[in-house]
């Protein structure tokens, strides 16, 4: 069973991969004629293919997962971010045969291939599901909240390649504003920070890195079992073992005393590793190409019309908002009376949901304002989904609350 | 710039005169202009989410594991930590200027929806067919063909049909068409605003008396106890937790036991006023997420421990060897001082009880009625002994007493027998139904406005010439790919794209 439900991750990965790759294949090449076109449509037809199948086989994935679990595969960092890879390839989906985007495929595609990656750095095993989430509500929620930040997801993306466009076509007429640019190119490193955090965990993992540290907490001892090098020890740890690492046998330093929780220093060495190896592969690319990320990108979307990329990402948006609503705030009110005996209380994780919708409110009544379309409303595509992140992984890893249970 | 900016106007409440587009003449008028404005109501939005992601930097008070908020966050997170506390994000949720916030974004959705929705009702119920040529020419989609005068019913009669293969509702006056649909989604803001001011007005409902209880009561196994604030009372017939067993673990990193379930059968009884009697009038198993509900009542599963329920204690006496004479049991929730429990040929008399012995200046004394750490002081006599004759000793939980004092008998702790007792929350919300009911509108609205699109086309032959112009409220790629074929089809040669 278990391997089976392996098998099925791993396709899916690829399978996202592939499409990625054939929506890449198919808007290069020739652009004109009726050849190009049906070439075009063909590639088209492959990519969303491909997508489908690995939806279908993430599906399956998920149904043998439940079967060994007994439980719907939301309730860890792992699961929820696999399943957000899903919804937000779906959502891509439907926006696909509204818009036939096949640039905008490339970005989506790639993104979901860069969450996966990222959910696997979290522990992949089953988890007995503790009783607060012992409830039909934890799939019912969880799913919708998930399905609506998909749609988001996808605004995103569409806002962040109509940035590339427009910033590719202004410095081709000779302008480059130093703000707008410096932004988006730090967005397009975070995202790179995710991809080589993703790559740098998985070559450890394969090579079998360890390092177990032991501190005080709380009054008690506890082991900290590092995958990554510790380039950050707990604070007054102990080095119980460690695989050397360049040399490195002992942690640099240790965790500041303010840093809250068990796992802090844990966490910190790897946010230090994804900034310190998303900046090195960052560096390596400027030195290959000779270009900011946003120039590298740019070729990609040079032929999309920016207010297409415009109304795809409102469109997103729009469809996201109502399920988002329904799942991020109307289900999990319900739930949480039925859990907690309120149907809201200011936990972190649900005061963060609710900042995500009055921020798309936001985002949705300016859209009435003229002036508001194209780049400004970009720009709050690409916040919107910020702040969903910031809500996945600083407020689950970070602050502690009701939803901590990754 | 300037003639789009009308058009966009007119386009959206059809040249009908909203109440804020008036003068202000009284100060009522001045109020509902400020709150009519779709960019105060923006504004407010932002203001709340900035305010509710501050008040997450650090726990709010009500998290704190500290009865001392003034001095916590300063020990806690230095500087920043006493500037949250200072200016007041530590209880930030139920602050005044917190309510206010909401309660302003509350009346600005009444306000900015009254405002618009009567002059976009009247607008949509009288629309014009036949519009003047420019006004077509200005629509952001729009195309001219050039018909002939004998051609021209042909084509329109191809074009309706043609919209109305496409789910428009078509009106022909003359030579003018005007066909529509999707006109719901142009109600969903209000239905959805109707809702957020249903759910608000919900909330605001916890504040009558009696519609809101919070309180919680811990019970025993066998225990009852008055549900506080209810006329009904409570019994624990028996709570337990279950941990997961080993093969139901898939997980080789978790250590130690998982909880899989905590549960407490209750019972649920009302007193008869006239005999005193507790008469049973439901019974549930409480489980985390399944709490029991009776009419408003409602009990969570809320906290689970076992607690000290009886003290076994032994008699020994000192002078033959430490021999055992026998044993008798304190039960910590039924016991009263002076009572005497019969051991052997003993009598052992409760003479003193402490249930959470402390003590002060040399002093025994009780920090509290639970037994946190029971002390007691004994007498024990031979049977035909006159009280207070007897031999006095202490017994304390967790101290070594034996031997201290200079007796022939000796109590000592035998076992201690725990008992599992349970947290039992105890709610009534009866807001609840129009909370909820407020926030389904609120979704049903959001669909409608998300999910359907207002398109109209208008199309009048005017002087040889077929003017097509169409409008939208969003989505314009999507409108303008449903109208091409149409158009397509009825056979015009449509301009090719720059």
């Amino acid at each position: 069973m278990n391997e089976l439900m392996e098998l099925f991750l791993f396709c899916t990965f690829f399978l996202y991969l592939g499409s990625a790759i054939a929506f890449a294949v198919g808007i290069s090449g020739k652009k004109e004629g009726d050849d190009a076109n049906r070439r075009v449509r063909r590639w088209g037809n492959i990519a969303v293919g491909l997508a489908i199948t690995g939806v279908v086989c993430q599906s399956l994935f998920i149904v043998v997962r439940m079967i060994i679990g007994g439980h719907f595969p939301t309730s860890n960092m792992f699961e929820f971010v696999a399943f957000l890879c899903f919804t937000i390839v779906i959502a891509y989906i439907v926006i696909y045969f509204l818009y036939r985007s096949m640039a905008l495929g490339v970005f989506v595609m790639s993104l979901a291939v860069i969450l996966l990656a990222y959910a696997s750095v979290f522990p992949k095993d089953v988890q007995p599901l503790i009783p607060a989430l012992q409830s039909h509500w934890l799939y019912i929620h969880v799913t919708t909240a998930a399905l609506g930040q998909g749609a988001f997801a996808v605004g995103f993306v569409a806002g962040l390649v109509y940035l590339i466009a427009q910033f590719g076509k202004w410095k081709e007429e000779g302008k480059a504003p130093f703000w707008h640019r410096f932004w988006l190119e730090t967005i397009l490193v975070i995202v790179l920070m995710f991809v080589s955090f993703s790559l740098t965990n998985f070559v450890f993992d394969t090579f079998g890195y360890q390092a177990k540290l032991s501190h005080m907490f709380d009054g008690h001892e506890n082991v900290q079992e590092y995958t990554l090098p510790p380039i950050v020890g707990p604070t007054d740890g102990q080095v119980l073992q460690m695989d050397p690492f360049l040399g490195m046998t002992q942690p640099l330093f240790e965790a500041p005393g303010w840093m809250k929780g068990v796992e802090a220093a844990r966490k910190l060495n790897s946010v230090i590793w994804a900034i310190i190896i998303g900046l090195l592969f960052y560096a390596i690319i400027r030195l290959i190409a000779q270009k900011s990320l946003t120039d590298l990108f740019y070729p990609v979307v040079k032929n999309l019309k920016l207010d297409l990329l415009d109304e795809i990402s409102y469109r997103s948006i729009a469809i996201g908002f109502p399920i988002f609503t329904l799942g991020a705030l109307i289900f999990a009110m319900i739930w949480a009376h039925e859990a907690w005996g309120r149907f809201w209380g200011w936990d972190p994780k649900e005061t963060w949901a609710l900042i995500t919708w009055l921020f798309y409110s936001a985002y949705l009544h300016l859209r009435l304002s003229r002036g508001w379309h194209g780049l400004k409303s970009s720009w709050l595509a690409v916040g919107g989904f910020i702040i969903i992140m910031i809500n996945l992984i600083v407020i689950n890893l970070v602050v502690t609350g009701l939803h901590s249970y990754a | 710039m300037e003639s789009n900016q009308t058009i966009e106007r007119e386009m959206r409440y059809e040249g009908k005169a909203r109440r804020s587009q008036t003068t202000p003449t009284s100060w009522f008028d001045r109020v509902w202009n400020f709150f009519s404005s779709v960019k105060v109501a923006i504004i407010l939005i932002v203001i709340t989410l900035i305010a509710a992601g501050i008040g997450t930097i650090f726990p709010q008070e009500r998290f704190i594991p500290s009865a001392s908020p003034e001095t916590y966050y300063k020990e806690q997170y230095g500087m920043l930590g006493e500037l949250f506390y200072r200016l007041g994000f530590s209880d930030m949720y139920s602050s005044w200027w917190f309510f206010l916030l909401i309660a302003m974004i509350g009346i600005s959705l009444v306000v900015c929806s009254l405002d618009r929705v009567v002059p976009l009702y009247k607008a949509l119920k009288n629309q014009k067919v036949v519009k003047n040529t420019t006004f077509i020419i200005r629509q952001r989609i729009h195309y001219k063909f050039d018909v002939l005068a004998d051609e021209k019913e042909q084509k329109l009669s191809d074009l309706k049909e043609q919209l109305s293969q496409k789910g428009y509702q078509v009106k022909q006056e003359q030579d003018a068409i005007l066909a529509e649909k999707g006109r719901v989604s142009r109600w969903g803001p209000y239905i959805n605003h109707i809702g957020l001011i249903i759910f608000l007005l919900g909330v605001l409902c916890r504040y009558i008396p009696g519609w809101y209880l919070d309180d919680i009561v811990w019970l025993r196994e066998g225990e009852i106890k008055k549900v506080p604030e209810t006329e009904f009372y409570v019994k624990n017939e028996r709570t337990f937790a279950e941990l997961y067993e080993e093969d139901e673990i898939h997980s080789d990193d978790i250590e130690g036991p998982v909880v899989k379930k905590y549960q407490t059968d209750a019972v649920l009884y009302v007193k008869d006023e006239s005999t005193g009697e507790l008469k049973p009038v439901h019974q549930q198993s409480i489980l985390v997420n399944h709490p029991l509900k009776y009419h408003d009542l409602l009990l969570y599963q809320s906290g689970f421990t076992p607690v000290m329920g009886s003290i076994t204690f032994k008699v020994v006496d000192k002078e033959k060897n430490n021999q055992e004479i026998g044993t008798f049991t304190v039960d910590l929730y039924d016991m009263k001082v002076d009572q005497v429990f019969s051991v052997g040929n003993l009598d052992v008399q409760i003479n003193e009880y402490y249930p959470d012995f402390a003590l002060e200046n040399g002093r025994p004394i009780t920090q509290s009625q639970e037994p946190n750490k029971p002390a007691f002081i004994f007498e024990v006599r031979e049977k035909g002994q006159a009280k207070g004759q007897g031999e006095k000793m202490w017994v304390i939980a967790g101290q070594n007493t034996a031997g201290l004092i200079d007796t022939r008998y000796d109590v000592d702790l035998a076992s201690i027998n725990m008992v599992n007792s349970s947290a039992l929350m105890v709610r009534i919300d009866k807001s609840l139904p129009i909370i909820f009911v407020g926030a389904f509108i609120c979704f049903i609205g959001l669909a409608m406005g998300f999910y359907w699109q207002h398109r109209r086309v208008w199309i009048r032959w005017h002087d040889q010439v077929l003017y097509v112009g169409a409008h939208t409220n969003k989505n314009w790629y999507s409108l303008r790919k449903e109208l091409e074929p149409c158009l397509t089809k009825a056979g015009f040669q449509l301009p090719k794209e720059k």
